[in-house]
């Protein structure tokens, strides 16, 4: 394990480190917008930069792996102001419309703006302007608020095994595109979207749903397949209005586009909402007593007469452990009969 | 998973999600990962990147082909025949772990007879797949200690599904790759919370915990927790009660969650079975197309709605919380089961889900030390038999619960239903990325149904061109069960002679067509072949 100073601390590495990973393990921080601990280093934004003795100018932290003996400094007057010129040169070219943004109050260009007190923009000039919207229902994708970082050009090839998406074009024109510029057409697990450190990427039934300073997180469980993601709901009012995932979870803050974007069945206009029972082979809307009445009767005389094994249950693979439990028990206690299953097979 | 039980001792994924990323080999049959578990393809890429093999062998080529060492694309229902050439190959070149057989095993030697004929050419023949393919597979599987297999429905819905899942599990014994980290036999479970229904036994042969009703010590157990006598016979599975409705033999069903009409093979027929119940209560949350047959219909609360647990495809029990009110007068399902059970004369009192989780776990030791709180932060894996254990990433570390497990000796047999003259295509059926099941959730998604609204079936270059079919007709696809009409989709990701329907679309619902014959072990039908033609 490589030893080295970090502003004058020891710090134990692990080999193969790079110097923001030995900064980030001793809680010494490193202001970053293109790294993203899960992708391979970038070196785009330059915001990480770190003077180390004996190089004489400073370096990306993300990529400079840690030797015995570094001496580094994360923070001078000379760091800092370079710092402050990079976001300044981001952000003479993104959009200053914050107050619309999906993405305030969860934007790290907007933190870290925030942290260098930047007001007044020396390079404010000529701007990239993109006005063709992508066509697909899921991703809005808004160039202008684009930063170059790559992070969802790194996700969508390293995590998804897609690459939907890569750096196109030189210069001011460079801009993330899908192949030929046509409308993005992936597999749409917004993975893209969950490592996007602006609001060019954000989902689009998200908008103006509300913001994450509006919304209530609840962590659970995905309700689709078999693997078991860890999500946030994020809820406004009674409405589900964002899904997303923490990064220290089982499925490591990736998900899929059920799981990400296909919530809102939760609130759809067609959910059940009153007991039913049908007569003269019309559905009619009953209280609940009649209906557990009429359940209750019905059950029990079929029982009389034929027995209770002329009696099935189907449980649901969808609902949770406690109540199938409890189904089983009842059909197999309260009914009396081992006809109980559910679709394990289908 | 019954077979899985009967080999090792538990019907569950042996190994854990996060090991997939330390495997040198990781093994897909009969599973289309990408689509139908991404996240854990995630992993699977994770583990691609850092120099695992992949081997995917499926009738169709799935995503997950784009990062396959050897891909075996098998004719459908040939399952045994592959995996018994990738045996015969791991024994005739000595890949096999020969200290794990000796020590942990029994029946190596009727099992090496049994493949003793299974040829990589013979297989070729039956399979279609070429001999050198079967032969690398076999020494890329054959050849690590740290190698992992996967499989889905692709495997277990045909009516040898028993004997494919055992074929497979022949493998990992044959090469010592179980009982330890980044190896096993991993079925990865299709539906959110389909572990926790089975450990919860809703499964008409076993209690909870996989405990069975026939024996009589099991019985007398459960009849003191619960306080109450119980039946003695075996019940029916849902592919049995079915038929058994349709018999006039089951009177009455209660379907809390479920589509049959859509998941069930042969859907005219199970539509004639559930018309002919004097009595059905559906609880659901939509007016599903088997709720719209019942006699009741409950309104019930969906995940974001209740709280509790699923159990999800590692054996990991996590909490699912409320986070919004159900609509209108919408109950949750464990209070709507109390109610009902109370006024049929069996009171069920629990105070909380909570109470229910630990009731389960008095009659299951697996989970007695799971509580909520425990699994706060992150969910416990069964086994976890009191609140000090941490839980069980992988299963058998310290040998299995019978002592020694057995090689099964897998006869190849034909699907029920072969291709003919009248009926000269193959169907297979499975699920794509964006829809789910019975689409009761994913089809209420306008942006779901914007982008993958539209039935569709696959087909492959070839055959459209000999059809003269090009990608938007409208194709009749019938089999001796039924037709339906959709649109096709010309593409390489089927076989010449293979069409696949997913199966989620009401409309053009693939069960009209599939086969509602049975698994003789397991019960399951056979979702993934059956003989069809197509018209225009």
């Amino acid at each position: 394990m490589p030893k080295l100073t970090i502003n004058g601390k020891t710090v134990d590495a692990p080999e193969g480190a790079t110097v923001l990973e030995a900064a980030r393990m001793a809680e010494i921080d490193i202001p970053t917008l293109c790294h993203h601990p899960k992708l391979t280093p970038f070196g785009g934004c330059r915001l990480c930069i770190v003077e180390i003795k004996g190089i004489p100018r400073p370096v990306t932290s993300c990529t400079t792996p840690v030797s015995e003996g570094m001496e580094v400094t994360t923070s001078s007057p000379q760091i800092e102001d370079l710092r402050k010129t990079v976001l300044e040169l981001i952000l003479s070219d993104h959009p200053n419309d914050c107050m619309v943004c999906e993405r305030a109050g969860d934007c790290t260009l907007q933190e870290m703006a925030y942290t260098y007190g930047i007001r007044e923009n020396k390079f404010a000039g000529e701007r990239r302007v993109y006005e063709k919207k992508d066509g697909n229902p899921f991703i809005e994708r808004d160039l202008e608020k684009c930063i170059m970082c790559g992070r969802c050009v790194k996700v969508c090839r390293e995590v998804q095994g897609v690459e939907a998406i890569d750096f196109g074009y030189r210069g001011f024109k460079a801009k993330i595109c899908t192949a030929y510029e046509k409308d993005l057409n992936c597999e749409f697990c917004g993975q893209c979207v969950s490592v996007c450190p602006t609001g060019a990427l954000t989902g689009k039934m998200w908008s103006l749903k509300g913001r994450k300073k509006d919304v209530r997180e609840v962590d659970t469980t995905c309700a689709y397949c078999g693997t078991g993601c860890n999500i946030t709901l994020h809820v406004k009012g009674n409405e589900v209005v964002r899904v997303t995932s923490r990064e220290d979870t089982l499925n490591e803050g990736w998900l899929c586009v059920k799981g990400r974007f296909g919530y809102k069945f939760i609130n759809s206009p067609d959910r059940l909402t009153k007991p039913l029972i049908r007569r003269d082979g019309r559905f009619e809307e009953v209280s609940w007593e009649e209906a557990f009445d009429c359940i209750a009767n019905k059950l029990t005389e079929i029982k009389a007469a034929f027995g209770a094994d002329a009696i099935g249950g189907l449980s649901s693979a969808r609902c949770t452990n406690e109540e199938n439990y409890a189904f089983q028990k009842m059909i197999r206690a309260a009914v009396g009969t081992n006809n109980v299953d559910h679709c394990a097979r289908l | 998973m019954a077979s899985l039980a009967a080999i090792f001792g538990s019907g569950a994924m042996t190994n854990s999600i996060r090991e997939i990323e330390d495997m040198e080999v990781i093994f897909i049959i009969g599973s289309n990962t990408k689509e139908t578990h991404p996240v854990i393809a995630n992993r699977m890429i994770k583990a691609f990147r850092k120099g695992a093999k992949i081997i995917v062998a499926d009738p169709r080529r799935v995503p997950m082909t784009r990062f396959a060492d050897t891909v075996l694309n098998l004719k459908p229902g040939t399952d045994i025949a592959l995996i018994s050439a990738i045996a015969h190959v791991i024994i005739k070149e000595g890949l096999f772990d020969k200290t794990f057989i000796d020590e942990k095993t029994e029946g190596f030697e009727e099992m090496k007879k049994s493949v003793e004929q299974c040829t990589p050419e013979y297989a070729e023949k039956i399979t279609g797949v070429s001999r050198e393919a079967i032969i690398r597979a076999a020494r890329v599987y054959g050849g690590s200690r740290k190698a992992g297999i996967f499989y889905t429905m692709g495997i277990t819905q045909h009516t040898c599904g028993t004997e494919n899942v055992n074929a497979a599990a022949n493998l990992a014994i044959l090469t010592g790759n179980i009982g330890r980290e980044s190896t096993g036999v991993n079925p990865l479970r299709g539906q959110n919370n389909v572990q926790g229904a089975s450990d919860a036994g809703c499964l008409s042969n076993l209690y909870p915990g996989y405990q069975k009703v026939d024996s009589p010590d099991v019985r007398a157990k459960f009849e003191k927790a619960w306080g109450v006598t119980l039946s003695h016979k075996q019940g029916l599975t849902t592919t049995e009660m079915i038929p058994a409705a349709l018999a006039g033999k089951i009177k009455a069903l209660y379907i809390m969650g479920e589509n049959p009409v859509i998941t069930d093979p042969n859907a005219h027929h199970t539509v004639e079975a559930l018309k002919k119940l004097d009595f059905m209560v559906v609880q659901d949350i939509f007016m599903t197309e088997t709720a719209a047959l019942a006699d009741v219909v409950l309104p019930s609360t969906c995940f974001a709605e209740k709280d509790g647990t699923f159990s999800n495809t590692e054996r990991r029990v996590q909490r699912v919380r409320k986070a919004v009110e159900p609509p209108g007068e919408a109950r949750s399902d464990l209070s709507i089961i109390m109610e009902i059970s109370h006024r049929l004369g069996y009171t069920l009192d629990y105070k909380s889900p909570e109470d229910v989780l630990l009731e389960f776990g008095k009659v299951w030791p697996n989970i007695a030390g799971i509580t909520y709180r425990r699994i706060e932060k992150e969910g416990i894996q069964w086994p976890c038999p009191d609140t000090n254990h941490p839980g069980t990433p992988y299963l058998y570390k310290n040998g299995f619960p019978k002592g020694k497990v057995r090689f099964s000796c897998v006869p190849y047999t034909n699907p029920a239903e072969e291709a003919d003259k009248e009926y000269p295509f193959v169907l297979t059926t499975g699920r794509n990325l964006y829809q789910y099941h019975s689409g009761s959730m994913t089809r209420r998604v306008p942006q779901i149904e914007a982008h993958a609204g539209q039935a569709y079936v696959e087909i492959s270059p070839k055959d459209s061109e000999k059809l003269n079919i090009i990608n938007g007709d409208s194709l009749a696809i019938s089999s001796r069960r039924g037709s339906i009409r959709l649109k096709a989709r010309v593409t390489s990701s089927v076989l010449e002679g293979t069409i696949f329907i997913p199966m989620h679309y009401h409309e053009a619902a693939a069960n009209i067509i599939t086969n509602d014959a049975l698994d003789a072990t397991c019960k399951i039908p056979e979702f993934k072949v059956c003989a069809v033609k197509i018209e225009k």
